[in-house]
């Protein structure tokens, strides 16, 4: 799950990360206001989107007005807010739809000596979390990694013990950090990676990090995905959760207990596993076609759950053709079958429709679906449904 | 021969009252595994169609003598469930729960890699030796005893490759499901040094997905450890970047991870790499025949 940034500085401030004071405004007139009440004579006006590369991001149709504004009145403030509230943002990282802005943070400014950049990620290789940090602050840190890695600097951490006070004097020697900064840092880095753990994150970057010049360590930005699987031990975070940040199809899914991913083409698939789905996507663009999605129902689905799964696949209008490609083994094929009996008479399919079924009561599965009046194309193996579904879709 | 369990394993379920825990632990028995109890606290002293519940695994062990345990429980419970096990001796861990927190598994990853248990998973179908033992949630009547030793990061893929080297009249030696989180108890070298030194398994098949270095990794050991073909697949490649996969997870391993490099990888490695899911038996094939 992703959070907003103002939502993350606010966990920030809890756990003793410092963070700059700021206001959440809805309107133009109230960013104006929180200017007032921040007090001058800076102040920055920040969209609040699930996506990065905000700064150096633009609203669609109007290319002056970019996602991040430093203002220096109220006024200033006001026209920031109204150029980017109900507007679509597009960053590098929302494709070019945009992501629409219903939120700013207007926050105070500050004087920044030197911006760094701070992460905090699972290293799978190792088993452990991993602190990264560099003195490209404000840079794309995947441009960082790909051109000049000798500029990230990494310590694991045991999250139990955290981030030990000798791994911090690596960082800052690294970083060319001393002085009060460096003990600003020795509160700062070990607090992030306490957050880190007590939250269960994911993901938790602050870029860029600041040095001001009066040497205190300030989070001026706060990137948090947490792991959805911990999600049940903060039951606080759920009010966090911002359903208009979602695809709407994705919310549905997820609501029903389903894995799904949105995409561009129009062959809907509904698999079992994520790994068979995934290579279910694959060989249909191996046979020329577009699948319009990635959906894995999981091992232990309904009936209700896998017609709900037709119901998302055939709201997609771009849907022209489904497959079912089934490899029982928790899942039952005659789960499967009597979900495709009960969609074709809750939902109806109007359009061509393959089934691959294999694996757990896949005799009895079958033989319910050919005594069924469904009209269905059965496939024989992977190859078979792909073809058949490429061929049935007309592409 | 074949890897980690044979027809002499005796296994026992934590959390064997459950609805899942039940159906799969039933579905073992009848595939000739030893089922010899099952854990759930507070249950001690009730059967599940003959099956001994215990209180705790360390009771269960000494009982009945098993060393082998496949896992249900709930995810909350899932880490100490696997602790547990590690405690009382338990030689084979299959932790089959899906859902399980990553900080969990920091924690137990480190205690099982200092034991000398080996955990499988989670979120994991389990592992089976075809015809012997089976420890999971895999349909049994795919496999077939043979020559190729099957590990994966996906359940349902495996259970397609097995198909197909079922279908091919290869057969399989052990089949592992490694499991598909961020971290898990056994990796694809834990495994490849255990085919290598296996007289049974003649060839491996290793089948991967985008995200992480493992498949890397697994090649650099191919190339300078193993002398068996190996043939593989790696899911993905058409699945568009940063839709699942955390924003900086890749920056770690220096920019590893898709599709293409893997195969580029493996295939330097001298593995045989399946175009489509639907080649992956005769890429064993094709990898025995070089």
């Amino acid at each position: 799950m992703k959070i907003h940034e103002f939502q993350g500085k606010e966990l920030f401030r809890q756990a003793g990360v410092p963070v700059l004071e700021g206001i959440v405004a809805v309107t133009p007139d109230e960013a104006a206001a929180a200017y007032d009440k921040l007090g001058g004579p800076v102040a920055v006006v920040k969209s609040q989107i699930h996506a990065g590369g905000r700064g150096k991001g633009t609203v669609i149709g109007n290319p002056e007005q970019h996602g991040v504004v430093l203002v220096k009145s109220a006024d200033e403030a006001r026209q920031a807010a109204a150029g980017l509230l109900g507007n679509k943002l597009v960053t590098i990282q929302t494709g070019p739809e945009g992501q629409t802005v219903n939120k700013v943070f207007v926050e105070a400014g500050c004087d920044i000596a030197r911006e760094l950049y701070l992460g905090i990620v699972l290293d799978r290789a190792v088993a452990k979390p991993v602190l990264m940090v560099s003195t490209e602050g404000g840079m794309e840190i995947e441009t960082v990694a790909e051109n000049t890695p000798e500029l990230i600097h990494k310590e694991h951490f045991d999250p139990a013990i955290g981030l030990e006070a000798f791994q911090v004097r690596k960082l800052c020697k690294k970083l060319g950090i001393s002085g009060a900064a460096a003990k600003a840092a020795a509160k700062f880095m070990p607090a992030m990676c306490r957050f880190y753990v007590d939250y269960d994150c994911e993901l938790a970057e602050v870029n860029p990090l600041v040095i001001t010049g009066d040497d205190q360590m300030i989070a001026l930005d706060a990137k948090i995905n947490f792991d959805n699987n911990a999600l049940y031990r903060h039951p606080k975070l759920a009010e966090y959760r911002d359903l208009a940040e979602e695809e709407p199809s994705e919310v549905r899914a997820s609501d029903a207990g389903l894995s799904y991913v949105k995409l561009e083409g129009n062959i809907g698939c509904l698999v079992n596993g994520a790994g068979l789905a995934m290579s279910t996507m694959d060989i249909i663009k191996y046979h020329g076609g577009k699948p319009a999605n990635f959906l894995d129902v999981g091992g232990g689905a309904n009936e209700e759950q896998v017609t709900e799964a037709f119901r998302i696949l055939l709201s997609d209008p771009n849907v022209k053709g489904l497959l079912v490609n089934i490899f029982g083994g928790i899942a039952r094929c005659t789960t499967i079958a009597a979900a495709v009996i009960a969609a074709s008479k809750t939902v109806g399919f109007e359009v061509p429709l393959v089934v691959r079924l294999e694996g757990t009561e896949v005799e009895e599965g079958r033989k319910m679906l050919s005594e069924s009046d469904v009209e269905i194309i059965t496939a024989t193996d992977i190859t078979d449904a792909a073809k058949k579904i490429v061929a049935a879709t007309g592409v | 021969m074949s890897i980690l369990i044979d027809g002499n394993t005796k296994v026992i379920c934590q959390g064997i009252t459950g609805k899942a825990g039940t159906f799969h632990s039933l579905g073992c028995r009848e595939y000739g595994t030893q089922m010899v109890g099952g854990v759930t606290p507070g249950k001690g002293g009730q059967n599940v169609e003959g099956i001994p519940v215990f209180d705790t695994v360390e009771e269960a062990v000494s009982e009945t003598g098993a060393d082998a345990s496949m896992i249900f429980v709930p995810p909350p419970f899932t880490a100490d469930a696997i602790l547990e096990a590690i405690d009382a001796g338990i030689k084979v861990i299959a932790a089959i729960t899906e859902g399980v927190p990553v900080v969990d598994m920091v924690r137990v990853y480190e205690k099982v890699r200092a034991s000398d248990a080996v955990l499988i998973g989670p979120n994991c179908p389990g592992l089976i030796t075809p015809g012997q033992c089976k420890i999971g949630i895999m349909p049994g009547y795919i496999h077939q005893p043979g020559k190729v030793g099957v590990m994966s990061r996906s359940g349902t893929l495996t259970y397609e490759a097995v198909w197909q080297t079922s279908s091919l009249g290869l057969g399989q030696s052990t089949c592992v499901g490694l499991g598909g989180d961020p971290i898990v108890g056994t990796n694809y070298i834990d495994l490849l040094k255990r085919y290598q030194e296996d007289d049974q398994t003649e060839a491996i098949l290793m089948i991967g997905e985008i995200g992480g270095s493992a498949e890397e990794e697994a090649a650099a050991y191919v190339k300078e450890h193993v002398t068996k073909p190996v043939a593989a697949f790696i899911a993905g490649r058409t699945a568009p970047p940063g839709k699942r996969m955390g924003h900086a997870g890749a920056i770690i391993s220096g920019g590893k991870g898709t599709a293409t490099e893997k195969v580029a990888a493996l295939e330097s490695a001298g593995i045989v790499v399946a175009p489509t899911p639907a080649d992956m038996g005769q890429a064993v094939v094709d990898a025995m025949g070089k």
